[in-house]
C-alpha cells in the first residue's frame, strides 16, 4: 500500500485546519480589499480638495493666465494695497497670494513677483505657477527672434516615433513593459509562494523534530516519502488558500465598489477596452482611442493558454526545489530561531530574479542578462515567467532558450532533492545540534 | 529457524566515529530480549539499524531467515526511547494515522484502536487533544499505536519512563501478555530490575561492541564465584567465629551475641560444600546457607569495569 497519498492527506488537513490558516485565509482578502477601497477613497477625498489662490495682479501680462483648473481655482485682487491683499487673503483662509508687480518688461515683472503663502508651499503649486511664467517668457523670447505665437504652437507639437516589426505589424511602446508586467506577476506569485509555503515546510518539520514524533513515524515510511508528502500536502493547502483568496477578493471588491460607488476604471485607466477591435489599423498618427484598442489587441495577442502551462511547468518546479531545501533546513536545525542563517542564501536568488526581472528584463527582455538569469535554475522559473509573455521563437524567447532552462530546473531539481533528502533524513533524528555548513556537508556520506 | 533476528558482523561508521563495531546478535523467537549498555554504545543505532531508518556500512541483518528488506517494516514495531505525538492533532486520529502508515486499513485499524482503548481504559480519549493529556496518558497511546498492527518482532526503548507504578505494571503484563502469544521482544533499557524480571536473553553493548550475550541463567551461573552467605546459631559464638575464620576465608561478618547468630560470606572450593556443611552442622544449627547469585546490575557493572580497565 502506497503511503504517500496518508502522509499527504495528513500534511495538508494538519495546515487548513490550523487556526492561524483559517483566520489568515479569510482575513486577508477582507484586509487587501479595505487597503484598496480605502485607497481609492483617500484618491477621491485628495482630489476634491480645491485650492484657492489669490492673484493680485499689478503689471500688465498675465491677465488671461490665471484660469481655474479642477484643482486650483485663483482669485484675482484689483486697485488695493499689498498689505490688504495679503491680510484679506489670509482672512479668506486661501492657500496664497501671488503678487505681480509692475514693471516694464516682463523678465523685470518675473523676477520680482512674490508667492505669498502661510505654510511652505506644496511642490506642485510651485509647479504650476512656474509652469505659467516660464511659458510667458519663452513666448516673448520667441517674439524677440521673430517667431509668431501660431508658429510657436506648431513647432511644439509632441512627436512620437511609429515603429513596426519587419512583418510590418505596428509595434506599440511600452508594450515589452505591459508584457513583463504581466510575466512579472507570475513571477512574483511563484516568490511569493515560495517564501510563504516553504516557511511552512520547515516549520512543520522542526514542529515534528521538537514533538519527538519523527522517529515513529520514521520507523513505518521512508524519510524521502515523509519529506515529498509534507511538501505537496503543504503545497495544496497553498493553492486552497490562493483558491479562495481569489475568488473572494473578486467578489469582495465588487460588492465595496459597488457599496462605495466607486469606478473602478479610476484606478487603472483604459484597461477596461476589450470588445470592438479596429479591424484596420492606419499605422499613422494613432488616435488615443486607437492607441488603446491597439494595446488591448497586444494584450489578446499575449499567449495566454501557453503561459499558464508554462507557469505551471516552472511553478511546480521552482516550488518543489525551494521546498526541498526547506524542509533540509528544517531537518537539520532545532528550533526556529537557528534558521536564520540557512535562510537568507535561499532568500537571496529570489529576490535577485525578482530586481534582475524588473530592472533588466522590462528594458530588454532579450539582453544578456535576462537570457542568463532565465536559464540559471535558481532564478529562472521567474525571471523566464517575465520574458514568456513575449511569445516563443521569432520575436519571443528562443525554443533553444526554454528547453535549456527546463532542463537544468529538472536536472537542478533531481539534485537538490536529492540532496535535501539526505539532510533531512540525518537531520531529522539528530537532536541539540546546532549544524554548521561544514557538518551538512558530511551528513550527505553518512 | 529458530531466530527472529540475527545480526552478522554490523557495523556502522558516522563520519569517522564507529558507531558499531562488527555487532553479531542472535535474537530467538518468543523470548524477551535485553539489549543493555550505557549511554552512547550504540544501542539506538543498533536498533535503527533493525528498523531500516538507517542501514549498515558492513555487515547483514536477517529478519526471519530473510535478509532484511523493506518490507519486514511492517511486521516490526518499535516504541523508540524519544517519542512523541503531534500536539495539535485529536487522539484517535493521529493513533489512525500511525497504523495507516504501519500498512493497516482505516477501518481494520479502528477497530483495533478501539478494542485497545477500551482494554486500557481509555476509550473517552478519542477526541482529545494531544496536549490535554499528561505524560503518562500519551505514553500508553504510544504504546497502543506500537503493537496494534501485531508485528512478529516488538521493539521497545524504556518503555516504562514516564509511567507511574500501576500504569508500568499494566504495561508490563501487556509486555509479558504480548510474548504469550508468540511475539519476540527486544526490550531496551538502564532499569536492571524490569530486565531481571522480564528477559530470557541480554546483550551488552559497550563502546560500539558487544561485550557480553546469551541466556540471563547462563550468565548468572557464569558470573557466580561459589560464595555462599551463611548463617549458624551457636552457645558461644565468638569460639565458633575464631575456629572458622581460622579454617576458611570469610568476609562480611555479623554477630548478634543475644541470638546467638553469627553470619558471614564464605568462598568455597567447587562442588566442596558438603564437607564444610558437615564441619557447620557438626558445631551449629544451620540456619542459611545460600549461594550467592549476581544480580544483572552487578553483572552490567563489572562486566564494563573489566573492560575499561582492560584498556
Amino acid at each position: 500500500m502506497n503511503k504517500l497519498p496518508i502522509i499527504i492527506k495528513r500534511e495538508y488537513l494538519a495546515k487548513v485546519r490550523n487556526k492561524s490558516f483559517v483566520i489568515m485565509t479569510f482575513l486577508s482578502p477582507i484586509l487587501m480589499v479595505g487597503m484598496v477601497v480605502l485607497i481609492a477613497y483617500l484618491t477621491k477625498i485628495n482630489d476634491n480638495q480645491k485650492r484657492i489662490i489669490g492673484v493680485f495682479n499689478e503689471s500688465d501680462y498675465f491677465s488671461n493666465d490665471f484660469n481655474t483648473t479642477e484643482s486650483t481655482s485663483y482669485v484675482l485682487f484689483k486697485d488695493v494695497s499689498l498689505q490688504a491683499a495679503k491680510d484679506s487673503t489670509a482672512h479668506m483662509g486661501y492657500y496664497g497670494l501671488l503678487h505681480i508687480p509692475y514693471e516694464d518688461e516682463l523678465e523685470k515683472v518675473a523676477e520680482h513677483s512674490y508667492f505669498y503663502t502661510k505654510e511652505t508651499p506644496s511642490s506642485s503649486v510651485l509647479e504650476q505657477l512656474e509652469h505659467v511664467f516660464q511659458a510667458r517668457l519663452r513666448e516673448r523670447r520667441l517674439q524677440d527672434m521673430g517667431v509668431s505665437s501660431s508658429e510657436f504652437a506648431q513647432m511644439d507639437k509632441k512627436y512620437e516615433i511609429n515603429t513596426e516589426t519587419f512583418e510590418g505589424e505596428q509595434n506599440l511602446k511600452g508594450v515589452n513593459e505591459i508584457k513583463a508586467i504581466i510575466g512579472g506577476g507570475f513571477g512574483y506569485l511563484i516568490m511569493m509562494f515560495i517564501i510563504i509555503y516553504g516557511g511552512f515546510v520547515m516549520r512543520s518539520v522542526i514542529e515534528e523534530k521538537t514533538s519527538r514524533i519523527i522517529e515513529v513515524i520514521i520507523s513505518s515510511v521512508k524519510p524521502f516519502q515523509l519529506m515529498m508528502g509534507k511538501i505537496i500536502g503543504t503545497s495544496l493547502a497553498g493553492i486552497t488558500q490562493f483558491a479562495i483568496w481569489i475568488v473572494s477578493a473578486t467578489l469582495l471588491l465588487f460588492v465595496a465598489f459597488a457599496i462605495f460607488d466607486i469606478d473602478p476604471t479610476t484606478l487603472n485607466n483604459g484597461a477596461e477596452v476589450t470588445g470592438g477591435m479596429a479591424g484596420n489599423m492606419m499605422p499613422s498618427v494613432p488616435t488615443p482611442n486607437q492607441t488603446i484598442q491597439a494595446y488591448a489587441q497586444e494584450l489578446f495577442k499575449i499567449p495566454w493558454a501557453m503561459l499558464i502551462c508554462f507557469f505551471v511547468v516552472y511553478f511546480i518546479l521552482g516550488y518543489l526545489i525551494y521546498s526541498s531545501i526547506y524542509a533540509a533546513i528544517g531537518a537539520a536545525v532545532d528550533n526556529e530561531t537557528d534558521t536564520q542563517q540557512f535562510i537568507f542564501p535561499i532568500i537571496l536568488p529570489l529576490m535577485l530574479a525578482i530586481y534582475v526581472g524588473f530592472f533588466s528584463v522590462f528594458s530588454n527582455p532579450h539582453g544578456p542578462i535576462a537570457v542568463g538569469f532565465s536559464l540559471f535554475p535558481l532564478t529562472s522559473p521567474i525571471v523566464m515567467l517575465m520574458r514568456l509573455p513575449g511569445g516563443i521563437g521569432e520575436g519571443g524567447v528562443p525554443v533553444w532558450e526554454l528547453v535549456v532552462s527546463i532542463l537544468l530546473l529538472i536536472v537542478t531539481f533531481l539534485g537538490i532533492v536529492w540532496f535535501a533528502a539526505k539532510i533531512y533524513r540525518v537531520g531529522i533524528l539528530m537532536y541539540g545540534k546546532k549544524p554548521t555548513y561544514k557538518e551538512l556537508f558530511k551528513w550527505i556520506k553518512y | 529457524m529458530d531466530n527472529i533476528l540475527v545480526t552478522k558482523e554490523v557495523t556502522k561508521l558516522y563520519g569517522k566515529h564507529l558507531a558499531l563495531n562488527k555487532v553479531s546478535l542472535e535474537i530467538p523467537k518468543n523470548s524477551i530480549y535485553g539489549l543493555l549498555g550505557p549511554n552512547g554504545a550504540g544501542k539506538t543505532t543498533l536498533i535503527r539499524i533493525i528498523n531500516q531508518i538507517t542501514y549498515p556500512d558492513k555487515g547483514e541483518v536477517y529478519f526471519d531467515g530473510e535478509p532484511l528488506k523493506p518490507k519486514h517494516i511492517s511486521m516490526i514495531g518499535y516504541l523508540p526511547e524519544e517519542r512523541g505525538l503531534y500536539k495539535g492533532m485529536k487522539v484517535g486520529e493521529q493513533a489512525l494515522y500511525l497504523a495507516q502508515l504501519k500498512g493497516l486499513s482505516k477501518v481494520e485499524a479502528k477497530k483495533r484502536l478501539m478494542y485497545w482503548f477500551e482494554r486500557l481504559d481509555i476509550g473517552d480519549w478519542w477526541n482529545k487533544k494531544v496536549q490535554e493529556l499528561s505524560k503518562g496518558m500519551a505514553q500508553k497511546i504510544q504504546f497502543i499505536v506500537t503493537i496494534l498492527h501485531e508485528p512478529k518482532l516488538l521493539i521497545f526503548d524504556e518503555p516504562f519512563s514516564g509511567f507511574d507504578p500501576i500504569n508500568a505494571n499494566i504495561i508490563k503484563d501487556e509486555i509479558l501478555n504480548l510474548k504469550e502469544k508468540g511475539t519476540s521482544i527486544i526490550f531496551s533499557t538502564h532499569r536492571m530490575e524490569s530486565v531481571e524480571e522480564l528477559c530470557e536473553y541480554i546483550a551488552l553493548i559497550h563502546q560500539s561492541e558487544k561485550i557480553l550475550d546469551g541466556k540471563l541463567s547462563d550468565i548468572k551461573k557464569a558470573y557466580k564465584n561459589n560464595i555462599f552467605r551463611v548463617g549458624l546459631q551457636a552457645e558461644n559464638v565468638d569460639l565458633l567465629l575464631t575456629e572458622i575464620s581460622d579454617k576458611f576465608n570469610i568476609s562480611k561478618v555479623g554477630i548478634d551475641p543475644l541470638e546467638n547468630q553469627l553470619d558471614f560470606t564464605i568462598q568455597i572450593p567447587a562442588n566442596d560444600s558438603g564437607e564444610i556443611l558437615a564441619f557447620f552442622a557438626k558445631r551449629s544449627n544451620i540456619n542459611q546457607f545460600t549461594e550467592i547469585i549476581p544480580s544483572a546490575n552487578e553483572i552490567f557493572i563489572q562486566t564494563i569495569q573489566d573492560k575499561d580497565a582492560n584498556e
